[in-house]
């Protein structure tokens, strides 16, 4: 399989602080990679490099083979990158619906009435369908990270990244929206999950790349990197 | 659940009622010549043209986030190069109010490029300083009177298009001729500025505009070209602003450099009217509008007092009640007279209490 994201020596400083300290890894096609380390790893900047939300100071950014490391984030949406915030940004006084179909015809450049069968049905998938026509902004928080990865979903990516959508979820709730995403996978979707449920995250990650203080220190299976002596210490703060 | 087929619609009963009653008010409005005194028909061009500077303000900044308090610069220009091309090249005043328009959107290109490189309060300052470097400029032009001013020449003023006709047909004197036919100019532009932009907030781009305005980072993340948007909506309210200033301007029939700049005339009172109606819906600016002009009419008597008034009441709409006078309205009552909001509803059944 060959790679759809690849990342070359790819760094960012914030000052005299670097967040990404010369990150390298491929993901491949049809792959979901989970992505965990303490807070302050560098994960979500991670992210914002490789939607263009932020631009990196060195190293180069390759989506489905093109070098995109200049590319606007815009751009990186319409070619199939799609990405759930940390804290949901909701559009506050537009619809449910209407978030969905900024995303279909803006992400995808076609007409309202070309996506409007398609965000009804994500809806019902992502069980948002009931609160359709309410404002985003009146939204529980469930709801809100539904929504996230509803929107992101809209644009019908080839590639998703979620940034810890499970965060602050009860049991329940987490398992139900596990379920969605896996899902998704299975569909062919390839995925970049950041979370610190880690129990969430293992139920549909084939590999789990560790980060801390924006360099990668472990990238492998799932069970091999919890199972590492390094990761444990540094992620889980357990002297062994 | 899956396979059932859905409907997008945006109408609501009340939408149909008030598209009823506006056509009703319009087809007043367009006859209220015929029985009204003069001084209503001035009140009401003054009202018409407030709105129409109020509407594109909110669309500036209630839905594009562009902040402006220098749109006095595309009032002043375009009233300037309407009397510029009257005195100069003969152009008849009523085909200048096209070219005040053109001339303000080519206004409008530089300063953009100069103030989309601001953010925030920045931008804000930005555009009074492009506005005040034009109204300096402006007052060195000795043909349009240099920083005194000058007046329509009697010939454009008394020959324009359609004030003959109207001299006529309503047996009026000159000058009031031209201010019904100014009336007139206003209240069609006033219609085809609602018109337009609730044409254009229902198309895709006016979704992508209100997605902006909620939130731009994740506008941008999901395919919303900002950039692109911001643009268009400025160079369309310059354009529009331009017209409303020719206008304004004609019919007022003398121009200075002071008042056609006047931060105060065009942009503050512009933004009182918006902030208290309710920024970003088109209802808003009605509101404000007719707050405003009662408000002028009861303190006109008070000098200062009046704009002590108007500040105070405009700081504590915007603590208490941020959306304004129709956002409590439409809060308590969910009423919404230019519905813009898809709704979704399954086809067929009208079950819709199953969609909130």
């Amino acid at each position: 399989m060959s790679a759809i994201l690849s990342l070359h020596d790819v760094s960012k400083s914030f000052g005299a602080l670097t967040v990404t300290d010369s990150v390298t890894f491929d993901v491949p096609e049809g792959q979901a990679l989970g992505i965990i380390g303490p807070n302050g790893a560098g994960k979500s900047t991670l992210f914002n490099l490789i939607t263009g939300n932020l631009a990196a100071d060195a190293g180069r950014i390759e989506y489905l083979g093109r070098d995109v490391t200049r590319t606007p984030p815009m751009q990186r949406c319409l070619s199939g990158i799609g990405r759930s915030f940390q804290i949901p940004q909701p559009f506050d006084r537009l619809t449910v619906f209407e978030n969905l179909l900024v995303a279909a015809t803006h992400g995808r450049g076609l007409p309202e009435r070309a996506v409007e069968e398609d965000c009804a049905a994500i809806l019902e998938r992502t069980e948002l369908i009931a609160a359709a026509n309410r404002p985003a902004g009146t939204l529980s928080l469930l709801q809100r990270k539904r929504l996230e990865l509803a929107r992101a979903m809209a644009t019908r990516p080839k590639l998703l990244l979620l940034d810890e959508i499970a965060g602050g979820l009860t049991e329940g709730e987490c398992v139900a929206l596990v379920d969605t995403i896996r899902a998704i996978h299975r569909e062919g979707v390839t995925i970049i999950w950041i979370e610190h449920v880690i129990h969430a995250l293992t139920r549909v990650v084939e590999r789990l790349l560790v980060l801390d203080f924006g360099k990668v220190i472990g990238i492998g299976e799932p069970d091999a990197i919890m199972a590492s002596k390094e990761v444990r210490e540094i992620y889980l703060g357990i002297e062994i | 659940m899956a396979g059932a087929s859905y409907t997008v619609t945006t109408r609501t009963r009340a939408s149909q009622i008030a598209a009823l009653v506006a056509a009703i008010l319009l087809i007043v409005a367009i006859a209220l010549p015929t029985f009204a005194s003069r001084s209503l028909i001035q009140d009401m061009f003054f009202i018409l043209t407030m709105l129409t500077l109020a509407q594109f303000w909110n669309l500036l900044a209630g839905y594009g986030g562009l902040v402006s308090v220098g749109q006095q610069a595309f009032v002043g220009f375009g009233a300037y190069m309407l009397f510029g091309s009257a005195i100069l090249w003969g152009v008849d005043p009523v085909a200048g109010l096209l070219l005040a328009g053109v001339f303000a959107l080519v206004l409008a290109v530089p300063t953009a490029f100069f103030a989309f490189r601001l953010q925030g309060p920045y931008f804000a300052i930005g555009t009074w300083v492009v506005a005040e470097v034009v109204r300096l400029s402006v007052a060195q032009w000795k043909a349009v009177g240099g920083g005194t001013g000058t007046s329509l020449p009697r010939d454009a003023r008394d020959l324009m298009w359609g004030v003959q006709w109207i001299e006529r047909t309503l047996d009026l004197r000159a000058s009031a001729a031209r201010d019904v036919l100014a009336y007139w100019l206003a209240l069609a532009l006033a219609v085809a500025t609602i018109g337009g932009i609730y044409w254009f907030l229902r198309t895709k781009r006016g979704l992508a505009l209100a997605a902006l305005r909620d939130n731009v980072q994740a506008a941008r993340s999901v395919g919303v070209d900002s950039d692109r948007m911001r643009w268009i909506v400025f160079l369309v309210a310059a354009f529009g602003t331009g017209i409303a200033g020719g206008l304004i301007f004609l019919q007022n029939g003398r121009i200075s450099p002071d008042s056609a700049f006047s931060v105060i005339d065009w942009t503050a009172f512009v933004i009182f009217i918006v902030v208290i109606g309710g920024i970003g819906t088109i209802e808003g600016p009605i509101i404000g509008v007719l707050v405003f002009f009662a408000l002028q009419t009861l303190l006109a008597d008070f000098g200062s007092w009046y704009l002590m008034v108007l500040g105070g009441l405009g700081i504590a709409v915007m603590l208490f009640a941020p959306g304004g006078l129709w956002g409590l309205v439409s809060d308590k009552t969910g009423l919404r007279l230019f519905p813009i909001q898809r709704r979704l509803e399954r086809r067929g059944d009208g079950s819709p209490d199953e969609i909130e």
